[in-house]
């Protein structure tokens, strides 16, 4: 076991991608001389070239799309876009483009491409450059849709996301990247199953993301309290792992969702809709939602927190579904 | 007036023309039959674009168009017999039946679509030029696309990235004037389009559209420059005589203007050409007519035959890795 940065174990996936597959290449707005807006790809220029750490101009749609083609030409691009708020200028490619093409050529196209990018908010950035806009493209059929919360998951998800032959998208959340913890060598994962971080019996806390570590939190405060809660890192936004879920429900009876997503129309309204559907009988209390608030995330420091998620909100909620 | 292409060639460049307006002609009755439905753009009057460029590729080298492509794929290799069946909706379409008129895709002679967001596909055709790069292979993909692309943004953003790389692609702007009912004189501040790709430091002309002997030749350029590794940008000036769609009642337009245009039809004028060279007699003409008719009554009799894709068979080619 190593301890490692979340951003370290990233950089070491995306190292170990170029030196292992000549088709791989980085693509993005200051993945070379600059080191990535988030320092992920550090470094990597000089090792390997700007061929393949390619520096791209503030074209969004552009590059994303470059991407796209060059997956459609035998190449496994990985495209990084700087945050989720930009993505939006590349929507048209993800979801007319990339999630489309297999389906129009009647299954003769497949595009590998994989296009990470940072979401969320915490660091005082303000309303254009702290949303948590996963759920838009969890709702689009042809994408998958990952979110690494740990530091296995930035180690590993990426030869994952690599290997599948359909575009994945993959949202790092910016507050994790300085963040450290044990890295375990076990080598690739799934991309599709959430997975429990913590057993336990009274109720069941899903997070993912940014808001797994606030769900783990939440569970050891409720253990001093005598609730014992099991916790699920939902990892795959879509597909949704309905299996783990329900499973884990289905014996604590009761769920609560943490979402940094506004309530309204998102994954936190997903998961719950799922839960009612398919372990209805079982629930002992209606799903509960700790969400962000529905604002656009504003600049100062209190008011930031005041509308995303927090601890002593999820531990509130537990007790509330827990009659505790 | 540009010399004419070898006698064979000119021979087979008025077979095609021919071959893609018996299509068409037949497709806007088919519409009307309801045999064929949804949107459909048909290209009559723009057959030499199509023809011209098409004799210069190998078959190797990647074609993107438009959703007015049925000429496009029929001269890339895609058999009018696939063609049409996808128009159909049938699942012998070259397309599986999923796409229909606007969205032709066929893998093995390398054509990527029938794409119908308006410049959406020239990233897309960029990519796919920057992987032959990456992977150090020579063959050429060919961007087609209305001059109404030209105000998006994706234009801009391509025509950047292309020039900036040197990717070794063409695009080949095919300016019928009008982007549905609008005019390009009301869409566009600088009317002369390979002025604007010019501005990028991409090697662009413009070209008489109508004729395909003109076509053929700038399209030979061009490509040779692409094979060396450079982008290049065409402006092929044509029109189209039916409505956009056909659900187009013309409003924009007089009747006078397509009249005018038609006196350049591209199959009127240059079969006058070669019937003048010596080359072809009306007996010849005639038998290019006749043999096209049947080859799309065969392809309408195979389309006719086809068979719909079962319903139970709705979520396929969603994912190439099914979900869990
Ligand atoms: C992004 C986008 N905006 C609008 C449309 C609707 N639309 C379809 S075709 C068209 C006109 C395009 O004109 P042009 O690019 O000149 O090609 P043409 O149809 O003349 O061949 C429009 C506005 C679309 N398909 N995509």
């Amino acid at each position: 076991m190593t301890t490692i940065t979340y951003r370290d174990a990233l950089h070491d996936a995306h190292r170990e991608a170029l030196r292992t597959d000549e088709r791989v290449f980085i693509m993005g707005e200051d993945v070379a001389d600059y080191g990535g807006t988030y320092a992920v790809t550090k470094g990597l220029f000089e090792e390997f070239g700007r061929h393949r750490v390619r520096n791209t101009p503030l074209s969004e749609s552009g590059f994303v799309g470059l991407g796209i083609g060059a997956a459609l030409g035998g190449m496994r691009p990985i495209v990084e876009v700087m945050t989720v708020n930009f993505s939006l200028l590349a929507m048209d490619q993800i979801v007319n483009t990339a999630a489309t093409f297999l389906h129009m050529s009647g299954g003769q196209l497949n595009v590998p491409v994989v296009i990470r990018m940072a979401t969320g908010a915490g660091r005082q950035l303000a309303a254009q450059h702290s949303h948590s806009l996963e759920a838009w493209y969890a709702h689009v059929p042809g994408l998958r849709v990952v979110a690494p919360g740990t530091i296995n998951d930035a180690r590993w998800m990426l030869a994952a996301a690599l290997e599948d032959p359909d575009p994945v998208i993959m949202f790092e959340h910016a507050t994790l990247y300085g963040t450290k913890g044990e890295l375990d060598d076990a080598g690739p994962v799934d991309l599709d199953t959430a997975k429990v971080m913590r057993p336990g019996t009274d109720l069941t806390i899903i997070g993912w993301s940014g808001t797994l570590a606030k769900a783990l939190d939440a569970a050891a405060q409720l253990d001093d309290r005598g609730v014992s809660a099991e916790v699920i890192d939902l990892r795959s936004l879509r597909p949704i792992d309905d299996a783990t879920i329900i499973e884990s429900v289905a014996r604590t009876n009761r769920a609560i969702v943490v979402d940094e997503g506004w309530r309204s129309v998102g994954l936190s309204a997903e998961l719950a809709a799922r839960i009612t559907e398919q372990c209805f009988y079982h629930l002992d209390a209606p799903v509960g939602r700790v969400c962000a608030e529905e604002v656009p995330i504003p600049y100062p420091s209190h008011l930031e927190q005041a509308a995303l998620p927090q601890v002593d909100q999820v531990v509130d909620a537990a007790l509330a579904v827990t009659g505790s | 007036m540009t010399e004419l292409p070898p006698s064979e060639v000119s021979k087979q460049l008025l077979g095609d023309m021919i071959r893609i307006r018996v299509m068409e002609e037949r497709c806007a009755e088919l519409y009307q039959q309801t045999k064929i439905r949804g949107f459909l753009h048909l290209a009559i009057g723009e057959e030499a674009i199509a023809t011209g460029v098409m004799h210069r590729l190998e078959p190797e080298d990647a074609v993107l168009a438009t959703y007015r492509e049925h000429g496009h794929a029929l001269l890339k290799g895609v058999s009018a017999k696939a063609i049409m069946a996808e128009m159909f909706g049938m699942a012998e379409g070259c397309s599986g039946g999923r796409g229909g008129s606007m969205h032709l895709f066929d893998a093995g002679t390398r054509f990527y679509g029938g794409n119908a967001i308006v410049g959406g596909h020239l990233p897309v055709a960029a990519g796919l030029g920057l992987a032959e790069k990456l992977s150090g292979r020579h063959r050429a993909t060919v961007c087609f696309f209305g001059e109404g692309a030209m105000a998006e943004g994706e234009f801009h953003e391509t025509m950047n990235l292309a020039a900036l790389w040197d990717i070794p692609t063409l695009f080949c702007c095919e300016n019928n004037l009008y982007a549905m009912g609008t005019s390009l004189e009301t869409s566009e501040s600088e009317t002369n389009l390979s002025v604007k790709a010019a501005g990028y430091g991409i090697p662009a002309w413009t070209v008489d559209g109508m004729d395909v002997a003109a076509v053929y030749d700038s399209a030979g350029r061009a490509l040779t420059t692409v094979r060396s590794g450079a982008p290049v940008f065409i402006e092929l000036r044509t029109y189209r005589y039916r409505a956009h769609s056909m659900f187009d009642p013309e409003l924009y337009r007089e009747k006078e203007e397509i009249e005018r245009w038609k006196i350049q039809d591209p199959i009127m004028t240059f079969t006058r050409r070669l019937t003048e060279a010596g080359l072809v007699d009306d007996d010849a003409v005639e038998h290019m007519w006749e043999r096209a008719r049947q080859e799309m009554e065969e392809a309408i009799a195979f389309a006719d035959a086809g068979t719909l894709e079962p319903i139970e068979d709705l979520g396929r080619h969603v994912y190439r890795r099914e979900l869990a």
